[in-house]
């Protein structure tokens, strides 16, 4: 018994050493990237994980994608005041749902997409997956905070309490703290490619708080309702909620990949700021 | 449609408070992240050189 608990400490220092070693990294990304040869008529994805390449395709996004946030928006909007009828249970306050299960869907949404591109700077070494997870991060944590928002302000009226420490509400609130906690990493390590390779770490383990969050009101008994959308079920609401209500979710999705996009761009400026391309980028703006 | 004046539509059934705390606090909370980003554009631009706030360099 004991033999095999020594064996396990041993197991768990040699993983550490490694993480220890991966983290710890430096530098090695520039000269793998540098060094990678060029692929004969493929497409070389590695172009566009070039900070000076992917800068203007990021900038030329934006107002396309902002234009169909506020589209999207403003038709949601329309259609979740106007058109969707009063719920017969709830009465009007219902209509907070056309905000709260957007937020809440992009919240986590935002979490897998920013672990995603976490993991693949890890993998890979490529600078701009380490931006483009910091660069999302603000615009999940945003999202999650006006999903814990909403659901308060909802379930005052309709649990009787602002907050119930339910295992949905707090996994969600987990969440939070898992924005938090990337944003904090990330700013408390100087070297920008060694924060990335902490933060990202962090970020990966964290995706473990999805599942939990998506699968919490099935897996626990609580007081948060199950579900509003299944792709297996029959609609459980009216047409028009539901269509109010992804319309809602694709502006915030579209203004999501706007915000994340301008932040990108700030972020590979301020890092890639001794290049002589933004140099000539700082020059042209005069 | 839904409301027949708008003190009916403000009203929002009894639920203003709740109805309108959860719209208004989205609303500005996104608008303050376009503000932010914005500003942290500029700050970084005006840093580089850019947008013509620092002296410029004899050429």
């Amino acid at each position: 018994m004991i033999y095999i608990k020594r064996r396990q400490v041993n197991y768990l220092k040699i993983a550490l050493l490694f993480v220890q070693r991966w983290v710890l990294m430096d530098r090695i990304g520039e000269v793998t990237q540098s060094a990678r040869p060029p692929s004969g008529g493929r497409i070389n994805w590695f172009k566009y994980s070039s900070p000076q390449t992917f800068f203007p395709l990021a900038g030329a996004a934006i107002p396309w994608f902002s234009a169909a946030a506020a589209i999207f928006c403003l038709l949601g909007l329309y259609l979740s005041f106007f058109v969707a009828p009063t719920d017969q249970q709830q009465g009007e306050v219902y209509r907070i749902i056309f905000i709260h299960v957007p937020a809440a869907w992009m919240s986590m949404f935002i979490y897998v997409v920013m672990a995603f591109w976490a993991g693949v700077g890890l993998v890979l070494n490529t600078r701009l997956s380490g931006m483009m997870a910091n660069a999302l991060a603000p615009t999940g944590a945003l999202f999650t905070f006006l999903a814990l928002w909403t659901g308060s302000l909802w379930g005052k009226p309709t649990w009787g309490a602002w907050w119930v420490w339910d295992a949905r509400l707090t996994s969600e609130l987990i969440l939070l703290f898992l924005y938090f906690g990337f944003m904090a990493l990330t700013a408390a390590i100087d070297d920008a490619r060694r924060a990335d390779r902490a933060a990202g770490l962090f970020a990966l383990v964290g995706v473990i708080n999805i599942p939990i969050i998506y699968f919490s009101v099935q897996w626990w008994n609580t007081l948060h309702q199950g579900a509003s959308v299944s792709l297996t079920r029959a609609p459980t609401m009216a047409a028009t909620m539901l269509a109010g209500m992804v319309l809602m979710a694709l502006g915030f999705w579209m203004y999501s990949f706007a915000a994340s996009f301008a932040r990108v761009r700030c972020i590979i400026l301020e890092r890639e700021r001794n290049a002589e391309w933004v140099a000539q980028y700082a020059e042209a703006l005069r | 449609m839904n409301w027949g004046s708008l003190e009916a539509f403000l009203a929002m059934g009894g639920y203003a408070l709740y109805v309108w705390g959860s719209y208004a606090v989205t609303f500005i909370l996104i608008v303050a992240e376009i503000l932010l980003l914005a500003r942290r554009r500029r700050g970084i631009v005006t840093q580089l050189g850019g947008l013509g706030r620092v002296s410029r360099r004899p050429s």
